[in-house]
C-alpha cells in the first residue's frame, strides 16, 4: 500500500476524504433524496404516489407559518440568552479560573451525561405549580398567586437556552482561552481602559468562537421539538412538533417532507444572512 | 494557516453540518430497525408479551383497597400456566401507540407484543385490523368466549369477533384536584372558568374529547355532522387560544392532576379510583359522558396460542369479577356481577365497574364514521397546533 501510494502521491487527498464522503452520501444525500421525493408525492397513508405535487410546500407552508415563525423567534431568543449567559462565565472561566479551570468546563458538560429527555423532563418538576420554585416566587410576589411558569413561552425558550448552553460555552471557551494575555497588556500600555481594550482586542478575537456557538445553539435550536412537547402548551408549538405529528401521527408523510424541507431552506437563508452580517470569512474560516 | 485556525474552522463546519442531519434524519431513523418477522409460532410460549394501559389491572394495593385477599390475576395466570407475563403500561394513547408501531406492522414485521389493548371510539383499532396487522384469535383455545356479553358480540369493525375481545369499557369523564378547585361538573365550566386557566386538560383522542364537548353543545356525538363537528372544534379551539387548555393528554393527565399542576382534566372512570388519592375526584359532566370499550388484538409477530391462553383465562367469571374490582373497569363478561359480590359483597354498589341505571342513562356512544373521517382526523390535528 505504502508504494502504491508513494507511486500515486496525487491520489492521496482523496482516499483520505473517502471514508467521510460515503458516510455524507449515506447518511445524508440518500435520505435527502428520499426526503426530497417524499414531499412531492400525493395520496393518504399507505397509498402515496409520486406526482410532483409542489403544492404540498405552499399548503404546508399556509397551515404552518405561525409555528415556522414562532421557532425561529424561540431559537433566536434562546441563542442572545445563551451568549449573554456564556459569555462572561466562560470569560472568567478562561482568564481567572486558575487551576480550577477544568473543573468549571466539568461542571458546563456534565449535564450532558444524562439524556436529553431526561434533562428535559426533570424540568417538569422543577418548575412545577406546586414546586417549590413556583412558591418562592409567588411568595416574593414575583408570580401572582395564580402565576406559573410551566407551560408558557418562558418555560419552553429557557428549556432550549438550558439544553444548548454547552455548545454556545464551549466554542466561545476555546476561542477566549487562546488569546494571548500579552496582548491585552500591549492595550494596557498604549493607554487604552479595560472596556476599549475588550471591545477592541478580547471581543473581535473571540468572535470565531461566537459565531461557531451561535450556528451551534440557533440551528439545532429552530428544530427542536421536546421543549415545547414537555414544557409547552399547544400555543407554543413549533415547526419540530408539526413534522413529528406530521410523521408519527397524521401519518402524512408529503406534508411532514416538505415542512423539513422549508426548515432546512429557511434555515439555510438565515445563515447566508447572518454570513453576510458578520463576513463571509468567519463562517468559513 | 496553523493549528488554531483549522480547529475553529472544525467547529463551524460541524455547526453547519448538524443542521442538515437533525429533525428529518431523526424521524427517517425511527421508521427503521429490523426485528422478529411476523409468523408467530403454533406454540404455548413460556413468556407473555402485554402491552396495556396504565391504572387498568388489579394490583395488590387495588385488589387489598377492594378488600380482596387473594395474589392478582396475573399472578393467578401465571401460577395456573406457568406463562410469566411481562406487562408493559406503555400504551399512553390511542395515536401515539399507533404512530410507535405502525413503521414495523406496516413493513408486516411484528412489534415484540402478544397483546396490545386499542380503544372503540378512536380509527385506530379499525385500521390494525383492516389493514391486517392483527392476528385471527384461535378461538379453540377460548371457550370461555361463550362469557361475553351479547352486547359486545357483534361490534363494526370486527363483526365475528375473529380478530378481538373486549379488555374493558369505560367512561369519559371529568376529574378534579380539590386541593386546587371546587367541584367541576361541566365541560363548560373547564372550558370558561377563569380560575382554572392553564390548568385544563383534555385527551389527544378526537372522539373522547370532542364526544363530551359536543354533548356540552347539546349535539348527538353518536351522529354527528358537519356543523355539529365544526361547533365543538371551535369551543376546542377557543379554550386552546385563551390558554385554558394546558395540554392535550394520553393517560398520562394522571399524575399530573394528583400533582396538582392540572386543577380539573378530562378524565376516565377508573383511573381516578386506581389513583387513590384521596383529593382528586371524578364525575360524569352534567350533560353525560361518553362510554367506550378497549379491545385486545394479537399483533403481527404475536403468539397466537399464547395471547388466546391469556384471552381465555381473563373470560373466566371468577377472574373477571376480580379483575373489575380491582381495576375499576367495566367487564365484558357475563354473570360478573354474581361473581363480584361473592368476593366483595359491597361490590354490586361499585358505580365504576356496575355503573347504575342512572349512570348508564348519561352515557353515549361517539360516531364511528366521524372516527374515520380524514378531513375530521386533519382538524382535529389542526386544533392541536399540529
Amino acid at each position: 500500500v505504502g508504494e502504491f501510494l508513494h507511486r500515486h502521491k496525487g491520489l492521496t487527498p482523496y482516499l483520505l476524504l473517502a471514508p467521510g464522503m460515503l458516510w455524507l452520501t449515506i447518511f445524508f444525500l440518500v435520505p435527502m433524496g428520499f426526503l426530497g421525493y417524499q414531499s412531492l408525492e400525493s395520496g393518504l397513508f399507505p397509498h402515496f404516489h409520486f406526482s410532483w405535487e409542489f403544492s404540498n410546500f405552499t399548503s404546508a407552508l399556509s397551515g404552518y407559518h405561525t409555528q415556522l415563525i414562532r421557532s425561529f423567534v424561540y431559537a433566536g431568543i434562546a441563542t442572545v440568552a445563551c451568549l449573554v449567559l456564556a459569555y462572561p462565565l466562560v470569560y472568567w472561566i478562561a482568564f481567572r479560573s486558575g487551576p480550577w479551570r477544568n473543573l468549571f468546563l466539568l461542571i458546563i458538560v456534565a449535564p450532558f451525561f444524562v439524556t436529553y429527555l431526561v434533562r428535559t423532563l426533570a424540568w417538569l418538576n422543577i418548575l412545577a405549580d406546586q414546586g417549590p420554585v413556583v412558591r418562592i416566587l409567588r411568595d416574593i410576589h414575583v408570580l401572582g398567586p395564580d402565576g406559573r411558569l410551566l407551560a408558557t413561552t418562558f418555560a419552553v425558550v429557557a428549556g432550549i437556552t438550558y439544553n444548548f448552553f454547552p455548545f454556545m460555552a464551549l466554542p466561545l471557551y476555546v476561542s477566549l482561552e487562546q488569546i494571548d494575555p500579552r496582548l491585552l497588556e500591549a492595550a494596557k500600555d498604549l493607554y487604552s481602559s479595560p472596556t476599549q481594550a475588550f471591545r477592541r482586542v478580547t471581543l473581535p478575537l473571540s468572535m470565531p468562537g461566537i459565531v461557531a456557538g451561535t450556528l451551534l445553539t440557533f440551528i439545532p435550536a429552530a428544530g427542536d421539538f421536546i421543549n415545547a412537547a414537555l414544557l409547552g402548551t399547544p400555543n407554543q408549538a413549533m415547526i419540530g412538533n408539526v413534522i413529528q405529528a406530521k410523521f408519527l401521527e397524521s401519518l402524512d408523510y408529503p406534508t411532514a417532507a416538505s415542512l423539513s424541507f422549508i426548515l432546512m431552506g429557511t434555515i439555510l437563508i438565515a445563515l447566508l444572512v447572518y454570513a453576510r452580517i458578520v463576513g463571509p470569512e468567519k463562517l468559513t474560516g | 494557516m496553523n493549528e488554531r485556525m483549522t480547529r475553529d474552522q472544525l467547529l463551524r463546519r460541524g455547526a453547519v453540518g448538524v443542521t442538515f442531519l437533525s429533525v428529518p434524519g431523526l424521524l427517517a431513523a425511527c421508521g427503521g430497525g429490523g426485528g422478529s418477522k411476523s409468523a408467530g409460532s403454533s406454540q404455548v410460549k413460556k413468556v407473555m408479551n402485554f402491552a396495556n394501559w396504565p391504572y387498568y389491572i388489579d394490583t395488590p394495593a387495588t385488589l387489598k383497597a377492594a378488600g380482596i385477599h387473594k395474589p392478582t390475576t396475573l399472578k393467578e395466570f401465571e401460577k395456573q400456566t406457568g406463562i410469566k407475563v411481562n406487562y408493559y403500561e406503555e400504551v399512553n394513547s390511542n395515536p401515539e401507540y399507533f404512530a410507535k408501531v405502525q413503521g414495523r406492522l406496516s413493513k408486516g414485521e411484528g412489534i415484540d407484543r402478544d397483546i396490545l389493548v386499542s380503544t372503540d371510539n378512536d380509527r385506530f383499532l379499525g385500521d390494525y385490523i383492516s389493514n391486517k396487522w392483527a392476528q385471527k384469535l384461535d378461538k379453540s383455545l377460548i371457550p370461555n368466549i361463550k362469557n361475553l356479553i351479547p352486547a359486545q358480540q357483534h361490534p363494526p369493525f370486527d363483526p365475528n369477533r375473529d380478530y378481538s375481545l373486549p379488555w374493558a369499557s369505560g367512561m369519559d369523564g371529568i376529574g378534579w384536584n380539590d386541593k386546587v378547585t371546587d367541584p367541576i361538573t361541566s365541560v363548560k365550566q373547564l372550558f370558561e372558568d377563569p380560575k382554572l386557566k392553564g390548568r385544563v386538560g383534555v385527551w389527544n383522542s378526537m372522539g373522547d374529547t370532542l364526544g363530551l364537548v359536543m354533548l356540552e353543545n347539546g349535539d348527538d356525538p353518536a351522529k354527528v355532522t358537519n356543523a355539529s363537528f365544526n361547533r365543538a372544534i371551535a369551543r376546542v379551539q377557543k379554550a386552546v387560544n385563551s390558554g385554558q387548555i394546558r395540554k392535550f393528554y394520553g393517560n398520562d393527565y394522571a399524575p399530573v392532576l394528583a400533582k396538582g399542576d392540572l386543577a380539573a382534566t378530562m378524565a376516565w372512570s377508573g383511573d381516578i379510583a386506581n389513583l387513590a388519592d384521596p383529593h382528586v375526584h371524578w364525575l360524569v359532566p352534567t350533560q353525560g359522558g361518553i362510554i367506550w370499550t378497549d379491545n385486545m388484538i394479537i399483533p403481527l409477530g404475536g403468539s397466537v396460542p399464547t395471547a388466546s391462553t391469556y384471552m381465555n383465562f381473563m373470560y373466566g367469571p371468577t377472574i373477571s369479577a376480580q379483575w373489575a374490582l380491582g381495576a375499576n373497569y367495566i367487564s365484558s363478561v357475563k354473570d360478573v356481577k354474581q361473581a363480584a359480590v361473592k368476593l366483595d359483597p359491597k361490590a354490586a354498589s361499585n358505580d365504576l365497574t356496575f355503573p347504575s341505571e342512572k349512570t348508564l342513562s348519561q352515557m353515549h356512544q361517539n360516531d364511528p364514521a366521524m372516527l374515520r373521517n380524514p378531513d375530521y382526523n386533519k382538524k382535529w390535528l389542526a386544533v392541536q397546533g399540529q
